[in-house]
């Protein structure tokens, strides 16, 4: 068996899927609006990668500058390794797109339109199976203007995956869907992981990004501010919390000397205890430790897990919609 | 080693001729399937056909009125395809996406054109077939050469297409949609295609004389009612609409 690099699921030695150094973007001539403003991007190959941001955050330019629509006005972008614009011609083949809305003929049916999607590739993936995946079976002989929102939604994510693509952009992949819809398409972003797709998706989801990125890109004002798996970025930064529960009245002013300066504690609700710092292994010892000098064996205690919801309220001052 | 997972990528375009094909098929498809389409492109040369053939409301000059009438509404048929159905329906394309997304596709532009044009010309020969064989009934007579009539429905094409694409390709979809029935109309009425040119004052009739429908209802009226060989004045006017349109639709098309 030849080594492989311990834990990774990447492919080692080929170009990654995405490299985007230093790119801006404006748009409009007379007063310019910046919607990308220096980002930096690597996405690796063969995992799931969220652009996380606000609507507005320069999340779909990225995107479409790396499908090959536009070109930046200054950086660089690679995908697969090839240049979007100058290698559209390579490079189209080995993508799929879904793009926010739109791209099918008002009046072609559903299943026509993905079979002749699928006709444009060599190798396609089998579109009944697709259609029966995606819950498309009972909408195949409708015309595109009377599907539903989801229905479009979902036929969009079909046409961007019938090619057998390398690498997948979904952009709001999920937008506008109902929970059911929701979670088919989820189940079909994983098992393109599985399979080996990369795939780039845009989502003002929280959920969505801590459920199926293995890797988190956090856009605003069109920059990258923070990347990382979903637990770093939450590990990483922000303020954490740590709660145990004992015998109601422990005095904790001995406990808050025994931890770092910027550490606070106190007792919100009788017998439950809240430390809060960086909780980190000293941290745990500390407090275990002042819990057996008081001779209080701890119920429970647990460490609090940020979500990716107040990482991005502290990076950005900002709620996510939606 | 995994196993083939039903997704694991297998990318590739699929032989370009298929492509084009399938394309063409597809564009055919939704040109036929829609019906305000088939009202401009089937309906009105028919019911004009027929009508004016059969009722004398305008004096067309010497022979037969069909023998008048069918040129003109054969260069109507290839203007409602080419110019106000393909403008109608590319910007609409255009505005819902198709035209972004396909771009997207393995699918090179050069091919979407061809298949668009594939279109247009298979619309065509149906009409045409349809146009002939109502024309005949009513008692059409052509004369002249079949290949000189291809030839100004080649050129026609490529003048209309020229210039709808242009429309598509600039404005907004509703604009074209509003602009694309006018001009059918305007031209309609003033292109030779059931009012002669001559029926307008002197100083109209030069400039009429210079439109692209005016050439093609003429040029076919010289050849299929006067048996004339190759009209070239009429070709050379086409041929300049054809390469002004196309090249300022390539110059100025955008995608989305």
């Amino acid at each position: 068996m030849p080594s492989t690099s311990p834990g990774s699921p990447r492919t080692p030695g080929r170009a990654p899927a995405v490299e985007v150094a230093g790119l801006v973007k404006r748009y409009g001539s007379r007063s310019p609006k910046t919607a990308v403003d220096g980002l930096d991007l690597t996405v690796a190959r063969g995992g799931v990668t969220a652009l996380l941001g606000p609507n507005g955050a320069g999340k779909t330019t990225t995107v479409e500058i790396c499908e090959g629509y536009r070109r930046p006005d200054a950086g660089t972008v690679r995908v697969l390794g090839l240049d979007p614009v100058a290698d559209a011609a390579r490079l189209r083949p080995r993508i799929g797109v879904m793009l926010q809305s739109g791209g099918v003929y008002s009046g072609a049916r559903a299943e026509e339109m993905l079979r002749h999607t699928a006709s444009l590739h060599a190798d396609p993936v089998d579109v009944g199976l697709l259609i029966d995946r995606l819950g498309l079976g009972s909408c195949g002989r409708t015309t595109y203007r009377r599907l539903s929102g989801g229905q479009q939604q979902r036929l969009a994510l079909a046409m961007a995956v019938v090619g057998r693509p390398e690498l997948v952009f979904l952009d709001e992949p999920t937008a506008g869907l109902d929970p059911q819809a929701r979670h088919a398409t989820w189940d079909l972003v994983r098992e393109l992981r599985t399979d080996g797709v990369s795939v780039v998706l845009t989502t003002h989801f929280m959920d969505e990004a801590e459920q199926l990125a293995d890797d988190v890109a956090i856009i605003d004002g069109g920059r990258v501010i923070a990347q990382g798996t979903p637990e770093e970025l939450c590990r990483g930064g922000a303020e954490n919390t740590l709660r145990f529960t004992g015998r109601p009245g422990l005095d904790l002013a001995s406990l808050r000397k025994a931890l770092p300066e910027d550490s606070t504690t106190a007792e919100p609700a009788p017998g439950s205890y809240r430390v809060t710092g960086t909780v980190d292994p000293q941290m745990l010892a500390t407090v275990a430790s002042w819990c057996a000098q008081n001779g209080v064996l701890p119920d429970t205690i647990a460490v609090e897990r940020h979500t990716l919801e107040d990482v991005f309220l502290d990076l950005t001052g900002k709620e996510l919609r939606g | 080693m995994t196993a083939i997972g039903t997704f694991t990528p297998r990318p590739g375009a699929a032989p370009l001729a298929r492509m084009i094909r399938v394309q063409a098929a597809l564009e055919t498809r939704m040109l036929l399937r829609n019906g305000e389409q088939l009202l401009l492109t089937v309906v009105i040369p028919t019911l004009l056909l027929v009508l004016f053939s059969a009722v004398d409301i305008i004096d067309t000059g010497a022979g037969s009125t069909v023998d008048f009438l069918a040129p003109g509404v054969l260069a109507l048929a290839v203007m409602s395809t080419a110019f106000t159905g393909q403008a109608i329906a590319t910007g609409f394309e255009r505005r819902y996406g198709v035209l972004k997304r396909l771009a997207a596709s393995p699918l090179p532009r050069w091919g979407l054109m061809t298949a668009k044009t594939c279109a247009v010309l298979v619309t065509e020969v149906l009409q045409i077939v349809l146009l002939t064989v109502v024309a005949l009934a009513l008692g059409w007579s052509p004369q002249g050469n079949p290949l000189a009539v291809a030839a100004l429905l080649v050129l026609g094409t490529a003048a209309f297409s020229g210039l709808g694409l242009l429309m598509a390709g600039t404005l907004r979809a509703e604009a074209t949609l509003a602009a694309a029935n006018l001009v059918f109309l305007l031209l309609l009425v003033g292109g030779g295609v059931i009012v002669p040119l001559t029926k307008f004052p002197e100083a109209a009739q030069t400039v009429l004389g210079l439109l692209p429908i005016s050439a093609l209802s003429d040029g076919l009226r010289a050849v299929l009612q006067h048996g004339a060989a190759l009209p070239w004045g009429d070709l050379g006017i086409l041929a300049v609409w054809a390469v002004l349109g196309l090249g300022a639709a390539a110059r100025f098309f955008r995608w989305e």
